[in-house]
């Protein structure tokens, strides 16, 4: 494998044929020459990349519990001002945390409030999945409304998730920090692109990073840029940043596709496809509408 | 070091075990202390956080969000290599829980200072022993304090403990008894006690970017077992390095720390075994009693854990009933401390001994004089009954 790619993550990692994480850490800790030091929430990433006595990671890495990366990276920022100012080191260096949606929309979102406002200097990225894929596909709030999971399941009285995804951007942003964006894996170059860029601002950052998961979207192992690239082509996902609070599409996309042409790419929104469920399909439709009309506002 | 040395290089003052404490952190210099309010360990952090804003100390603060987080950040500042502290009580030290097993399984050697309290429901924000003895088996040694003086001292060996062995400590004081009471505290040169604890060395830290470490694996049956035994065996050797550590402390102090506080246990018959503030209650019935004439004693554990049971069990072989006072309920089971005073008669090989258990102080009840009188009484009077006695 190149070896400029796997100078931080090496190609000895475990994740599934076809994830698009490894890219995503590949992508956002290639877009910086200086030292990193990378916090891990527990999830996918960690899991496969760490099985003792292996690790995946050249760089220093630290996992502790699900929750808590946001706080952990707050102690190991304040823990180097303190070791530069004794002189036991020279400089700091920049520490990334890496996430899930679960342990970023849910189960760590406190510690990540605490960590953003008291302006640790951090960038936290999250690889969002849409869901509890590790533990096997369950729902997650950055589950989208209509999918089908292993804890949102549809079937006769059910079409699947009946609620619509957190607006996490949103809430990252109500903090007031300098630099967050949304990507997605499959657009490879803005990922890069947002990433130096959240890696250069003093203080938090932060990475919205769409990253289809072959095994619980259900798709082929082959797709997942593809699928992702839908995900953009609908309006679903727009990648869009936000800087001293001014807002930027990076992908103005013409014609959008109709949502069904991302929803079809996948298993987990087979159902929607079924005479009884073809209002879900309508609602997402106006949902995704709604929801770019919004942000098109939020640019002027 | 004679006594005259040492009275010229101790300062006394009057502090409370909070700001006793706080004092103690001073002198220590941590590089990170993550906190999060809780009454009643609010004092501790209140202290050095004006002690921060006079420029007595240069700690970097992280006031987190909750004490899952405070816990959290300490970890990563520990990691990180440098040194790392923080305080708790009660709900929050419970909120920390998740979080407690991976220091100690990472043999990380953070202090954390303790005001123990009452838990919730219903709601009491006063001291007893309910909140560390829920947390007891998670590779954290635990060390008791009675008053602020010990609450002082226990830090600082503390610290030196957790950085010498790789272990995390927990300094404990009860919540208001002793974090609230002004007492008189000899607190010892900052210079003296700069030098018995060093500065830390850490080893494998985050900020080696030379050497980059892996820290927090996924460990799986070939090999977990294997790390929690290793962990086991290295909690065990930190009983004998307490010791040395109380031992050299006694040369810079003058005073003795140890397992456990054996007071008018000589030729005592009839002894009460318990940890915490309350042994002044009990050494005050003891005094009163001895000058009846009656052969009574009391036993009081320092280290918690590890717990020291063939020691204590030694020290107990030769007494006659005993009773154990547990500052902690146990739903459904006996309490902790009375729990492993038996298994210390087993391993010490007595059999004969008749052992009662009590529960007093919970959710900051009163313990009175009276209260001992009583349980030495039924000693006395061979009242061991096989059922939890409350002292309400």
């Amino acid at each position: 494998m190149n070896k400029e790619l796997t100078k931080k993550l090496s190609a000895g990692h475990a994740t599934c044929q076809g994830c698009g994480i490894p890219a995503i850490v590949r992508a956002v800790l290639g877009a910086t020459d200086e030292p990193v030091i990378v916090a891990n929430a527990t999830g996918c990433l960690e899991v496969t990349t760490t099985i003792y006595p292996y690790t995946a990671w050249k760089v220093p890495y630290v996992h502790s519990v699900f929750g808590n990366a946001a706080a952990t990276a707050a102690g190991i920022d304040a823990a180097q001002n303190a070791l530069v100012r004794s002189g036991k080191i020279k400089k700091k260096a920049k520490v990334v945390v890496f996430g899930g949606d679960g342990g970023t929309y849910d189960i760590g979102l406190q510690a990540l409030s605490g960590a953003l406002e008291r302006g640790h200097d951090f960038l936290y990225v999250c690889y969002d999945n849409e869901g509890y894929m590790n533990t096997g596909g369950q729902r997650s709030g950055a589950t989208p409304y209509g999918a089908n999971t292993e804890t949102a399941p549809a079937g006769e009285t059910s079409f699947g998730k009946a609620q619509q995804r957190k607006d996490l951007m949103e809430i990252v942003n109500a903090h007031g920090i300098k630099y967050l964006a949304q990507s997605n894996v499959a657009f490879i170059h803005d990922l890069k692109k947002k990433a130096k860029k959240a890696l250069e601002t003093e203080g938090p950052s932060f990475l919205l990073v769409l990253q289809p998961c072959t095994q619980l979207w259900k798709f082929p192992t082959s797709q997942y840029v593809a699928v992702g690239k839908l995900a953009t082509e609908t309006n679903f996902w727009p990648l869009y940043e936000i800087e001293d609070r001014k807002y930027t599409i990076n992908n103005i996309v013409k014609t959008p596709k109709p949502i069904e042409e991302f929803l079809k790419t996948q298993g987990r929104f087979k159902h929607l496809f079924s005479d009884k469920n073809k209002e879900v399909i309508s609602k997402i439709q106006s949902e995704v509408d709604k929801n770019w009309e919004k942000l098109q506002k939020k640019c002027i | 070091m004679n006594n005259k040395t040492i009275k010229n290089k101790t300062n006394i003052k009057a502090l409370n075990g909070g700001y006793a404490m706080a004092e103690a952190l001073r002198q220590i210099h941590p590089d990170v202390m993550a906190v999060y309010p809780i009454t009643p360990q609010t004092t501790i952090i209140e202290t050095y956080a004006k002690m921060k804003a006079d420029g007595l100390v240069t700690t970097e603060i992280i006031q987190t969000e909750s004490e899952h987080s405070a816990m959290s950040a300490t970890i990563g500042a520990c990691s990180a290599g440098a040194r790392a502290v923080t305080a708790s009580s009660s709900q929050g030290l419970l909120h920390m829980a998740e979080t407690l097993p991976v220091v100690s399984g990472l043999g990380l050697p953070i202090v954390m200072c303790v005001s123990s309290r009452a838990l919730s429901a219903p709601l009491n924000i006063h001291g007893e022993h309910g909140d560390v003895m829920a947390i007891r088996d998670f590779g954290w040694v635990q060390i008791f304090s009675e008053q602020a003086q010990d609450a002082y001292d226990n830090t600082i060996i503390a610290l030196r403990l957790a950085e010498m062995a790789g272990v995390p400590v927990m300094p404990i004081m009860d919540g208001f008894h002793t974090s609230h009471t002004t007492e008189r505290v000899e607190v010892l040169e900052d210079e003296i006690v700069a030098s018995f604890v060093g500065e830390r060395q850490a080893e494998n830290a985050l900020t080696d970017q030379e050497n980059p470490v892996t820290i927090g694996t996924l460990a799986l049956q070939n090999t977990y077992f294997d790390f929690k035994i290793d962990q086991e065996k290295n909690m065990q050797k930190t009983k004998t390095l307490y010791k040395k550590i109380c031992a050299e402390y006694g040369k810079i102090s003058g005073r003795k720390h140890g397992l456990f506080e054996a007071y008018k246990m000589k030729d005592a018959e009839n002894v009460i075994v318990m940890m915490g503030a309350t042994a002044g209650t009990v050494k005050d019935t003891v005094d009163a009693l001895r000058a009846e004439g009656k052969k009574v004693g009391l036993l009081k554990i320092n280290l918690f854990r590890p717990f020291p049971y063939r020691e204590v069990g030694a020290e107990l072989s030769h007494a006659k009933n005993i009773a154990v006072l547990d500052r902690a309920m146990a739903f459904g089971s006996f309490p902790p401390l009375f729990q492993d005073i038996l298994t210390s008669m087993q391993s010490a090989g007595s059999k004969k001994h008749d052992i009662a258990s009590y529960i007093y102080g919970i959710g900051g009840r009163d313990t009175m004089q009276a209260h001992i009188e009583k349980v030495f009484k039924d000693l006395e009077d061979g009242e061991i009954s096989n059922k939890i006695k409350y002292l309400q």
